[in-house]
């Protein structure tokens, strides 16, 4: 990974997983794994954050809150599914209640999985995240120099 | 009277990592009523004992949460064996007691950090945090996992630990334990932690018992029930005593957590210097028929598990009844009369657990 023209920002939201993985992402972002060496925050606030960090198979009830965050990202973004249920509902698919992975609701980029899945293997998907930020705001900023806005 | 608002929070909200959502009633700044609305973890665990076999449910089991994986999965093998008349092997009551034990630190040392991070204390977040990997490193030596490590199975567990194993998790606990007090000290010491958790959210005794308080929230409130005293897996054969404070407040929640950490290390250390030599599991044949009702202590407090099994491989029915779902109605009894800004706190130190609460 070579030198970041950004610091990105995290978000994270559990939609509807165990905990497992929720309590994993917030471990790298304390002193042994620290992800926050990469330049990332991690902030509650969806109109601020360029990564969206999701666990969990989706249900019913979450659906909309997910598709709300989503939104309120500013383009560009980028989201990173964390372990195995939100790449595809893993072992809680057959519940009445679970719609399946996240890319069910909104569009996934980036899938980790594991269950729970390992800080290192997140670290992994987060530095991917990071790369493919800056691809998409390259990709954004000429979009924008074209149509002149 | 002021003009009354409604202030949603949640359920997307930095102070947890776990979606829950209330509707606050407010009048200026004050909170007249909480109305939470659950659902946003709800998948339907319960419903899967109809398609998974007995053997099989234990892996679902340890994950309706996972932050009290080993107690749920602990919880129910032990309904099936009593149903089934399986006893397991003592050393593997040990084996369940130490893990127990372990999730027990990993959990409040967790919920200290997530404390210290409601009252932007973040250097201290960062602290617990840092010394809870400790333990995780201990659970991953010895299961392979770190927070989910399916080692339970019915009539015992899966996993043995050596000699080398058990000396690595003592010396690991006295080294936490003496890193454990500098940050002990910073939570029940320090003067702004102090002006910060003192008087907030009191909870009297006989609302507690009212409203079906559980765990730390109950025995802050000075009564000594702890459901390890029931004696299941190894808890009979070794000594405690449940640990209380008497003010009631959230500074009392703090201070029972803290204690418990070292109280479990103690209980870790006991179950190391007695535990017997011999097999960790015995072979299960045949289905479950019979019902049964299971209470233990999770870090959080007492939580019920009832099976209710037909005679084939496949489960009529199971039931879990989490501590969070009992702290919830004293919550919200705490939260009458409360500043908006202390609700995230005061949701905090009920330490809840919502994904176990859905399933």
């Amino acid at each position: 990974m070579g030198k970041l023209a950004k610091s990105p920002w995290m978000l994270h939201y559990d939609g509807s997983s165990c905990n497992g993985c929720d309590i994993e992402v917030l471990a790298c972002t304390t002193p042994v794994y620290d992800v926050e060496r990469f330049g990332i925050i991690n902030t509650g606030d969806p109109f601020q954050a360029d990564i969206l960090l999701i666990t969990g198979g989706i249900n019913s009830q979450s659906e909309s809150v997910v598709k709300q965050i989503y939104s309120q990202m500013p383009n560009p973004k980028v989201v990173v599914a964390v372990g195995i249920c939100a790449c595809t509902g893993g072992i809680f698919k057959e519940c009445y209640n679970i719609k399946g992975g996240v890319d069910t609701v909104i569009p996934v980029d980036i899938y980790v999985p594991g269950c729970a899945a390992r800080p290192q293997a997140i670290i992994d998907g987060v530095v991917k995240a990071v790369e493919l930020l800056q691809k998409k705001r390259e990709a954004f900023a000429s979009q924008r120099k074209k149509s002149g806005t | 009277m002021a003009k009354r608002s409604i202030v949603p929070f949640g359920p997307q909200h930095p102070v947890l990592p776990e979606p829950v959502h209330l509707d606050l009633v407010l009048e200026d700044e004050t909170v007249v009523e909480a109305v939470p609305s659950i659902g946003f973890v709800h998948r339907g665990l319960e419903k899967l004992v109809e398609i998974k076999d007995f053997k099989e449910y234990v892996y679902i089991a340890e994950r309706v949460c996972g932050i009290c994986s080993f107690g749920h999965g602990m919880g129910y093998c032990q309904s099936v064996e009593h149903i089934m008349g399986v006893e397991p092997p003592r050393r593997a009551n040990y084996l369940r007691t130490i893990w127990m034990e372990m999730s027990r630190v990993h959990s409040h040392l967790l919920w200290l950090g997530l404390l210290a991070d409601a009252m932007g204390f973040e250097s201290l977040f960062m602290e617990s945090w840092r010394l809870r990997e400790k333990i995780l490193d201990m659970f991953d030596l010895t299961t392979g996992g770190r927070v989910i490590f399916s080692v339970n199975c019915i009539g015992g567990v899966l996993k043995d630990m050596d000699s080398g194993m058990l000396k690595a998790i003592s010396d690991t606990i006295d080294e936490m334990e003496k890193e454990l007090r500098p940050i002990a000290e910073a939570f029940l010491r320090d003067y702004t932690v102090g002006v910060r958790l003192r008087g907030l959210g009191v909870l009297k005794p006989e609302q507690a018992i009212l409203a079906g308080a559980v765990g730390p929230m109950l025995r802050s409130c000075g009564i000594a029930y702890d459901a390890r005293k029931l004696g299941y897996a190894a808890y009979n054969e070794l000594e405690f005593e449940p640990v209380t404070a008497s003010d009631g407040d959230s500074y009392a929640r703090c201070e029972v957590r803290i204690q418990e950490i070292y109280q479990s290390f103690a209980l870790i250390r006991q179950a190391i210097s007695k535990i017997p030599e011999g097999p960790i599991r015995v072979p299960v044949k045949g289905n479950p028929n019979g019902e049964y009702f299971m209470r233990i202590e999770q870090p959080r407090g007492e939580a019920i598990y009832y099976v209710k099994a037909n005679g084939t491989k496949f489960l009529d029915r199971f039931r879990l009844r989490t501590p969070t779902t009992s702290n919830i109605p004293p919550m919200l009894e705490l939260m009458k009369g409360c500043q908006l800004a202390d609700v995230p706190l005061l949701i905090l130190t009920i330490d809840p657990c919502i994904s176990c609460t859905e399933r």
